[in-house]
């Protein structure tokens, strides 16, 4: 039901209402009912240390989540987990109703709607910050397809709105590797939002910003809640005060507390792992 | 080096030009045409030899391919071009006939052997399109099936590099073998004719000497278009961050065996070309000092440049044949300390120093 | 004259052990003085059987060159003295007229064989061993009747054993049907493979007819073929298992080297192998210093020879760290190929100053020969040393690397550079001390390697894929893990090289090890890491 490539709107996403009747389509985003995200029981161990310990948790559709936790709490790995980098030990994690993520690779859960900003900013630094964002940008990602792949105007346009959101049009022809490292953040931020996905992860995302430059961040991550579902791990609580609506608490590889910003920071048990060491 | 590097600037264009007509051309007018007495005659010396190096350069330029652009080290492309090369000995040793020392109608070698009848895999190589396609076919197929595994199990960096060096030292041992089929030690030589042509005649070797030029030049252009598309810049993104890549989309399985593939396949040619002007094919084209001798030519002349790793095979290799005449004791010690000058002075080879001179120059001016 | 005095009383003494016989047919005697080597090598024969105090004398002035004849009278000299050899009996001197008997190449075979059997009747227990042990590898007929005249007498239970194993040999072929009964079921034991094919051919069948006649004996035969046979097989497998575990100890004396530098600084250095070429060069350099300056104790050089490689190898490895390597840091392939660049120099170094040929480096005494497990399959003690000596290596650098301040830098460093560097370990002289360890350790692999094969400037171009195949396989970083991987390949290696031939086992290793990586790509030990990218 979604997404044809050249389509320009960003409307596209699974959970627009489709009525009564919608056709479930094999292998694509059926998100029409429920969560986005669904992840039961995952468990991951690295030579018997549990960095996710059964975990279980689920987005719903155009939600904003925030996740916060003390360092080790297993929030990058299970952002390692929902994109297949690493892989489960048991459990199971779906993306819509129909995408089995443990059953896919990493490539594959990247087309059907996955995008994730990686803790550390990586960006092809011997590409062009134009490059960067053409190499990200939603198309047939087939060798074939590559090798004969022209721009269209269509997609310029879209690299250069994207130029002007993240504010990089002066560098635009710019090897991304001379990038400042707040600059490398807002690219690959950048990146992500070019491949258009439905469910964004964001790995501490304003670290080494501003403060001006944060509050655009959570200006654009609020503008984007609701047509896409935000995943945002965070340690900077006065960005995630600006930002959550709902906060999740992940401490020893399993969830600690869920609610609202006020709800969880007064949580007894949140505030014994926070302070109580 | 960033990817928005040109290919070219309109001098090299030019450059290119004028040595293409030079080399296809001119060279062989003064080979068939001119007088053997007359000063203005190029030797059948001069012909083989540049014929041998052009087909060097096709080597070195299937090397940049995968190592320049997709970072993958190959210290075995002389498995592929070793197979190319033999593909189409074979041809040449079916078109000996029984003109061979027995005048049996198998391979004198097979004679030696006692065989009375030729092995399976000998079948059809009497015709000259079979072996084309063999030519093509069985480096390619090795390096897709090594490739998919070596991929697919992410594979790379020096753990690559040695296990392609196990690859074609495993063959070279293969090939050593005389029940093999390949004519062990000696391999395949005495050739006679291709397509009913006496392979010695000057125009059979001018012919197969401006053909390796054309297919030089037609990888040269065939590799520009694919380092300038959008393929290339996906196969540059996963040489320096791999795993950013996938999270982009890309399977990068599926783009280095593209490549690594292409890169056999041509290495193949190059071998294919190579046999008929030197006359022989054997098993120490396997060795893997051979093999690594490739990077080396591709790091003298600067790697992900196209025209570097050229140059570079043409340097060194012209150096080879003096150096191994008239100083044999001292070549390896140049082609060793080559090695670690490039790599530790010259990350860029020539084409690098080149272009930091060019920019020294302007800077001074301005 | 004295010694002559010595030299006969034991003679008489030893002689004294024989049973007294009559006097030697003076009749057969004489045919020694005619020029029929046909006939002497028959009167050798016939004095084998028939075992006297004379007849050793005879045999043992023969093999002296000190039998002569007078008139067809046959002398033995002593001194100046005659002696009558039929009869032992002094006859004054040698007269003018005495000529020496001669004896040829052919014929001092047969004296000697002959002689051997005499040693069975020595008082001593060594010499007595020795002379069963050949008998019983190359029995003859003609020494039936001193084998069964020494069986009577023979108390020690393993010369007993030879022996019966000897006249059994021989009785094989007797036409007697119950010697031959006999004879065989007590030859499952050998593994004289001469009688072995006696054995199998009374089973074989000519024009209908079994060589053997009686299906008695042919049933006993199979019998005992069958239990040779098992003998056999099972030396030879041990025989390959210890060929195998013996390659392997050199690969692992090569890769023990490279998994430090691997695991340390991440570079493959190319040049590993000549580095092993370096110890086993310095090998022979240490080899001529003795020759020339101490050559009574000559045995002794390959102790003397492993400092001097370690130090060798380890300096040519700290230089090469030095000068390249920690320039390349963080680009491994480039570091291949300039690594690559110093192992050809240091090829062509070689080459230059020792000759492309490959120099002589000896076995010391303690080092050659070997055990026969069963005839023909020998385990050389230079192997097994080197066994052990692969194992004393690993040792001390395990003790190295658990009990010593580099050892706990190398180890912070191989795991995490960055934090280890941040702590104040000095990363750059671990580096350095860990590369000259490594390359030491290869150049202790060149003194063991200079011991089994040759020496030479390509020595070392074999083995850096071998050794790095061990350790990928073993798990970078992981010693117990090279150890495994090393002596695993090695046998495998050996097993399938005698199943399939040397050039398709090696295929077959390597096609494996690239399956193995799919499976595995951590190697068989490796912790699971967090990957860096
Ligand atoms: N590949 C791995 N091998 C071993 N341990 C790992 C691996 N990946 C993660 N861990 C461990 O799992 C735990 C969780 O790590 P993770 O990176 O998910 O924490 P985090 O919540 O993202 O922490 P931070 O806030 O510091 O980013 C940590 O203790 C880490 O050391
Ligand atoms: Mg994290």
């Amino acid at each position: 039901m979604n997404t044809p490539v050249t389509e320009n709107n960003e409307t596209q996403d699974g959970g627009a209402l489709t009525g009564l009747a919608h056709f479930v389509q094999p292998g694509e985003l059926d998100a029409s009912h429920g969560p986005v995200l669904y992840l039961d029981d995952i468990t991951v161990s690295f030579d018997g240390f549990r960095a996710l310990n059964q975990l279980s948790l689920t987005i719903d559709n155009g939600e904003l989540r925030c996740i916060i936790g003390p360092n080790g709490a297993g929030k990058t790995t299970m952002m390692d987990v929902i994109t297949g980098k690493t892989r489960a030990d048991s459990g199971t994690a779906f993306f819509g109703q129909t995408l089995d993520l443990t059953k896919m690779n990493e490539a594959k859960i990247v087309q059907s709607g996955i995008g994730r900003k990686f803790q550390k900013p990586t960006v092809f630094e011997q590409h062009s910050v134009f490059e960067n964002l053409e190499l990200a940008m939603q198309a047939d990602r087939s060798v074939w397809a590559t090798l004969f792949a022209r721009l269209d105007s269509e997609s310029r346009d879209r690299i250069a709105d994207t130029l002007k959101l993240i504010r990089l049009q002066d560098s635009a022809d710019r090897p991304a590797g001379l990038l400042s490292h707040g600059q490398k953040q807002w690219l690959e931020i950048g990146m992500l939002l070019i491949q258009r996905p439905k469910l964004l992860l964001l790995d501490e995302p304003v670290a080494g910003m501003t403060d001006e430059e944060t509050d655009r961040t959570a200006e654009l991550f609020l503008s984007l809640a609701g047509k896409h579902s935000l995943m945002v791990v965070e340690h900077d609580m006065a960005f995630v005060a600006q930002i959550a609506k709902k906060v999740t608490v992940l401490h020893e590889g399993s969830v600690l507390a869920e609610g609202s910003l006020d709800q969880v920071q007064n949580n007894k048990r949140v505030i014994e792992v926070y302070l109580g060491r | 080096m960033t990817t928005t590097y040109r290919y070219f600037s309109k001098s090299v264009w030019l450059a290119m030009g004028l040595l293409a007509i030079g080399l296809l051309v001119v060279l062989p007018i003064l080979h068939l045409g001119v007088d053997k007495h007359s000063s203005l005659y190029v030797s059948s010396y001069a012909i083989t030899l540049i014929g041998k190096i052009m087909c060097y350069a096709i080597l070195a330029l299937a090397m940049d391919l995968v190592w320049g652009y997709a970072g993958i080290l190959s210290l075995g492309h002389g498995v592929f071009f070793a197979l190319g090369g033999y593909a189409f000995g074979m041809y040449l040793m079916r078109g000996i006939g029984a003109d061979g020392v027995y005048h049996a109608n198998v391979p004198d070698f097979m004679v030696f052997l006692d065989w009375k009848t030729l092995p399976w895999f000998w079948h059809g190589t009497e015709h000259f399109a079979y072996s084309l396609l063999l030519v093509v076919l069985v480096p390619g197929l090795l390096a897709l099936m090594f490739g998919f595994f070596a991929f697919r199990s992410r594979i790379k960096g020096v753990y690559l590099s040695i296990i392609t060096q196990a690859l074609t030292f495993a063959a070279m041992l293969l090939f050593f073998r005389n029940e093999t089929g390949f004519g062990g030690n000696n391999g395949f030589t005495d050739f006679k004719r291709v397509l009913g042509y006496s392979i010695t005649a000057p125009e059979t070797r001018v012919a197969i000497y401006m053909l390796t030029g054309l297919v030089l030049l037609g990888a040269l252009l065939l590799g520009r278009y694919i380092v300038t598309s959008k393929y290339g810049r996906v196969l540059a993104a996963i040489r320096d961050a791999e795993s950013r890549v996938m999270f982009c989309g890309y399977n990068p399985v599926s783009y280095k065996l593209f490549i690594w593939t292409l890169s056999a396949v041509l290495s193949g040619i190059a071998g294919a070309l190579y046999v008929p002007q030197v006359g022989i094919i054997n098993p120490s084209e396997m060795s893997p000092a051979n093999s690594i001798e490739i990077a080396i030519w591709t790091a003298v002349g600067g790697r992900a440049t196209l025209i570097g790793p050229i140059l570079g095979a043409v340097l060194v290799n012209a150096a080879k044949s003096y150096l191994t005449v008239s100083f044999p004791d001292y070549w390896l010690f140049f082609l060793g300390a080559l090695f670690i000058v490039v790599t530790l002075y010259l990350p860029h080879g020539l084409m690098g120093l080149l272009s930091a001179l060019r920019r020294k120059i302007t800077g001074g001016w301005k | 004259m004295t010694r002559s005095a010595i030299y006969l009383c034991c003679i008489v003494l030893a002689l004294l052990s024989l049973p007294a016989r009559a006097a030697l047919d003076a009749g057969q005697l004489s045919k020694l003085a005619a020029d029929d080597n046909d006939a002497k090598v028959a009167v050798v024969k016939y004095l084998a059987s028939h075992p006297s105090p004379e007849a050793e004398a005879v045999l043992t002035a023969m093999d002296n060159d000190a039998l002569y004849q007078n008139q067809g009278r046959l002398l033995i000299v002593r001194g100046d003295q005659a002696i009558d050899a039929a009869t032992l009996q002094a006859l004054g001197p040698v007269p003018d007229s005495a000529e020496s008997i001669i004896v040829n190449n052919r014929l001092r075979g047969a004296v000697q064989g002959a002689l051997s059997a005499f040693k069975l009747f020595s008082s001593d227990l060594a010499t007595r061993l020795k002379a069963a042990r050949d008998v019983k590898q190359d029995p003859r007929p003609e020494q039936l009747p001193l084998i069964q005249q020494a069986l009577a007498k023979e108390t020690n239970a393993e010369i007993h054993q030879d022996l019966l194993l000897a006249q059994a040999s021989i009785q094989i072929s007797s036409s007697n049907e119950a010697e031959r009964l006999a004879a065989v079921k007590i030859l499952g034991a050998t593994n004289n493979p001469e009688v072995r094919t006696k054995l199998a051919d009374m089973l074989i069948q000519n024009n209908g007819q079994y060589n053997e006649a009686s299906p008695v004996v042919r049933a006993a035969a199979q019998q005992a073929l069958k239990s040779i046979d098992l003998r056999i097989s099972l030396a030879r497998a041990a025989a390959s298992l210890f060929s195998g575990l013996s390659l392997g100890s050199v690969l692992l004396l090569a890769a023990l080297g490279l998994a430090i530098t691997y695991g340390v600084m991440g570079v493959i250095n190319m040049a590993h192998g000549e580095l092993l070429m370096v110890g086993a060069y310095a090998t022979y350099f240490v080899q001529g210093w003795f020759k020339t300056h101490l050559p009574q104790h000559f045995d002794w050089y390959v102790l003397a020879a492993l400092p001097i490689a370690f130090l060798a190898a380890a300096g040519v490895g700290m230089v090469m760290e030095r000068l390249v390597i920690r320039r390349l840091y963080g680009r491994p392939l480039e570091t291949l190929l300039a690594t690559w660049g110093i192992s050809l120099i240091l090829i062509q170094l070689a080459r230059v100053s020792f000759g492309a040929q490959n120099v002589d480096v000896a076995n010391p005494s303690w080092l050659s020969g070997g055990i026969e497990i069963i005839q023909d399959v020998v385990l050389p003690w230079n192997r097994i040393i080197i066994l052990g000596f692969s194992m004393a290596v690993l040792v001390f650098m395990s003790f190295l690397l658990s009990r010593t301040r580099l050892g706990l830098f190398m180890r912070a460093v191989t795991q995490n550079r960055a934090m280890a560097g941040a702590l104040g370990v000095p990363t750059g002289t671990v580096d350095t001390l860990a590369f000259g360890l490594g390359a030491g350790i290869a150049g202790l692999g060149g003194v063991a390697l200079s011991q089994i094969s040759n020496v030479g400037p390509d020595m070392g171009q074999g083995y850096i894929v071998d050794s790095f195949m061990v350790v990928v396989l073993g798990g970078v970083g992981q010693i117990a893990g090279t150890v495994y991987a090393a002596l695993g390949l090695g046998i495998v290696n050996k097993l399938l090289e005698s199943w399939s031939g040397a050039v398709i086992a090696k295929i077959v290793v390597l096609v494996f090890i690239i399956l193995f990586i799919q499976k595995r790509p951590q190697g068989l030990f490796a912790l699971k890491g967090r990957s860096v990218d």
